[in-house]
């Protein structure tokens, strides 16, 4: 076992009311390391954080402190403090006592804790304000308060629920520098909940990113903003074209319709990937001799430091692309794309596939319902198949009560020339669709599987 | 003419309530023995009131007032602010049936909590008394200190308890060091709720009052009334309690004013 590692996540899992909201977490964080869960609203990063601070018991799994097991510890023993996201100061106390609460709690003499609250009000720049109403003082005023009230107790690990969500941008920008300069200057381990992904790449020395009570990826921020895993990924952290390819072969991919070399190898032959270009790694000229495929500026705006162009390809497909330089809208660009700039990814499918029983020879049930299948006449009633569809022939209708089954768009990928939704259906499965039309993150629709389209396959 | 129309309506009605109450003051300030006959201005009942004209069970009956009514709010205080601590932390439907639950006995007619309390402490057989009348006061008090309570826990930052625990403080030192000072204003309200309705109760405390002479105001004045004729002495004693009750009401409108303001700031 490696000493360094303060704590270890090692299978959590926890639900509420039947539904899932951590599945399987294992996660070892290194003495010192400023690590930050990121990922959307009802990801599970606050409740890994909950688990951890010990206000919540998980349903399996451990939490190893210095190797040692504390989910049975409440919160009260655990050397971890917290800042929450509203503060959560005591609002009959002021801010000196807000500040000594633990101190007293641990008895320590009134001398050193006198000594200790000076130091840390000096360390979050409150020196003048400490027998002040806490509810007399700002959000940002508040918020130093109350990290200064976790800190003071000098814990191994200092735990923080998006203690900057609440504040304005300016203050915000201030106060990451300042919580980045108090790691840099205590050495306490940090882990720090966001969903602003920027935050956590100015902030963290590890990112986790969380999806769905899972755990995506983690490493150092510049391997997840430029070797992102999956296509959640690399469209969480920062703006990315995520398209269809196809690996040719070790250092050769296609897509947008041409061939590239790569750095990637180990996919195989032939083999469907995800591709992610980042728009800041499209080069892009007026001349089309040295570029490898050429482009239609559709629009052009500027973003302050750069400017940001969408291009549609000689192949007709859709590029976001960034650049110092404007180009005229309208223009004919020649586009270029290097090596080392084309992360592939393995595609987590490349087809829908369901569990599913045959129930008569025109029949399946699916979801618990039973809908029309073609390929039903192979097999006998009673058997257990795989309904596969493919992501294009699903079929998306505006009402929930036209389709076969309810379902709701929970997240959606542009691929350059189609959209590839994650819709989920009203009993909590993923069904994919590739489409050309446009929907919206929330939208209720219908789904439905036209017979011709499900392929079954036989299950032992 | 409509306006006219209102505002004579409101004072019409407003006479009506407080007539009663006005005649008892009037009378206070004059001798005549019977209430109704006016025999010239005069304070001596009032100093008949504090120099011993009402006799000693009376006095004794005042003493049983004040002493249930303290300590019945004192207990439904505590058991009432307990009990919205627990009912703010319950989920869902449970949260909602204790809610509904508790609504009962404030709606119940008093008639029937008196006599369902007379049927109980019969049944089991205990002895009625001063303990009786004030285990009964506590019972109906303290639906009234969990409906005060509950509103300030819910108007709390909901993660102050845990921030106490994650400071290293045990489940009793955070509802000892964070809780109570936080709800303290509504226990405060809710206890002066309780002291009112205590000595303001008749239905209940005859019913649960025994037959050993215990007395309170209200049921001594009830059967000195029955006996022949209100003690003259009484009406100066009703007046200075209705001036007492009004005070408390202002004291708890002015809180509860002053907390709903301390929320607007917020």
């Amino acid at each position: 076992m490696n000493k360094d590692i303060v704590i270890s996540l090692q299978h959590l899992s926890k639900s509420y009311d039947g539904k899932q909201v951590l599945d399987d977490i294992n996660l070892d964080i290194r003495e010192g390391e400023f690590v930050t869960l990121l990922g959307p609203s009802g990801c599970g990063k606050t409740t890994t954080l909950r688990l951890i601070a010990g206000f919540l018991a998980p349903d399996g799994g451990k939490i190893l402190l210095d190797g040692k097991d504390i989910s049975g510890v409440p919160p009260y023993r655990r050397p971890f403090n917290t800042v929450f996201q509203r503060y959560a100061l005591f609002p009959h106390l002021d801010v000196y006592d807000n500040i000594a609460f633990g101190l007293k709690l641990q008895k320590v003499p009134t001398d050193e804790i006198d000594k200790r609250v000076r130091r840390i009000l000096k360390m979050v720049s409150m020196t003048d304000y400490e027998s002040r109403d806490v509810e007399s003082l700002s959000g940002g005023q508040q918020q130093r308060v109350a990290i200064a009230r976790a800190l003071v107790n000098r814990p191994r690990v200092l735990l923080l629920d998006e203690p900057l969500a609440a504040l304005d941008l300016k203050m915000r920008k201030d106060m990451q520098i300042e919580l980045k300069e108090m790691h840099a200057q205590l050495g306490i381990t940090f882990i720090y909940v966001t969903h602003d992904q920027e935050e956590a790449l100015t902030l963290s020395d590890t990112i986790v990113v969380m999806n769905e009570g899972r755990i995506l990826q983690a490493g150092d921020p510049v391997s997840i903003y430029n070797e992102p895993q999956n296509a959640f990924v690399a469209d969480f952290i920062g703006e990315s074209n995520i398209l269809n390819g196809r690996m040719i072969e070790d250092r050769r991919v296609e897509f947008l319709g041409h061939e590239f070399d790569c750095v990637d190898e180990g996919f195989g032959e032939n083999v469907p990937v995800d591709v992610v270009i980042r728009p800041e790694d499209v080069y892009i000229m007026h001349k089309l001799e040295g570029s490898q495929f050429s482009g239609t500026v559709k629009s052009c705006t500027f973003k302050g430091v750069h400017y940001e162009m969408f291009v549609d390809t000689d192949k007709g497909y859709e590029l976001m692309i960034q650049d110092y330089n404007a180009f005229e809208v309208g223009s004919t660009v020649g586009l270029l794309i290097r090596p080392n700039d084309i992360q592939v990814m393995r595609k987590e499918r490349v087809r829908n596939s369901f569990d599913a029983e045959i129930v008569d020879a025109g029949h399946i049930s699916l979801f618990g319902s039973e809908i029309e299948c073609a390929a039903a006449a192979a097999f006998a009633p009673g058997d257990k198949v795989r309904a596969m569809v493919d992501f294009d022939k699903v079929e998306l209708v505006d009402h929930q009560e036209d389709g076969q089954f309810a379902g709701e768009v929970h997240f959606l990928l542009y691929k350059g020339d189609h959209y590839h939704l994650t819709v989920l259906t009203e009993d909590g499965d993923h069904v994919w669709v590739d489409t050309d039309d446009v929907w919206d993150k929330g939208d209720l629709v219908g789904v439905n599987f036209a017979s011709e389209n499900i392929k079954l396959e036989a299950v032992k | 003419m409509k306006k006219l129309l209102a505002r004579g309506y409101l004072v019409v009605l407003l006479v009506i309530l407080y007539a009663p109450i006005l005649i008892i003051a009037i009378f206070s300030f004059t001798e005549a023995k019977v209430l109704g006959n006016w025999t010239g201005f005069s304070t001596k009942l009032y100093e008949s009131l504090f120099t011993g004209g009402l006799g000693n069970s009376m006095v004794k009956a005042i003493e049983n007032t004040i002493t249930i009514g303290l300590l019945a709010a004192l207990c439904s205080t505590m058991l009432g602010s307990v009990a919205a601590i627990g009912i703010h932390n319950m989920k869902g439907r449970g949260r909602k049936a204790i809610t509904f639950l508790n609504d009962i006995p404030m709606l119940n007619p008093d008639i029937i909590t008196g006599i369902s309390l007379f049927i109980l402490f019969v049944a089991v057989g205990v002895s009625q008394g001063y303990v009786t009348v004030l285990l009964a006061h506590i019972s109906f008090c303290t639906p009234y200190v969990v409906l005060t309570v509950l509103p300030r826990l819910r108007m709390m930052n909901p993660n102050i308890y845990e921030a106490a625990l994650d400071l290293g403080a045990t489940p009793a030192q955070a509802l000892r060091k964070v809780i109570i000072p936080q709800i303290r204003p509504s226990m405060i309200s809710g206890f002066i709720l309780a002291f009112t309705l205590s000595i303001d109760d008749f239905a209940v405390t005859l019913f649960t009052k025994g037959n050993r002479g215990l007395e309170t105001l209200s049921t001594y004045i009830y059967a000195d009334a029955r006996k022949g004729g209100l003690t003259p002495e009484l009406r100066p004693l009703m007046t200075l309690i209705f001036l007492a009750v009004l005070a408390l009401l202002i004291i708890i409108n002015i809180r509860s004013a002053r907390n709903n303001k301390q929320k607007l700031i917020k």
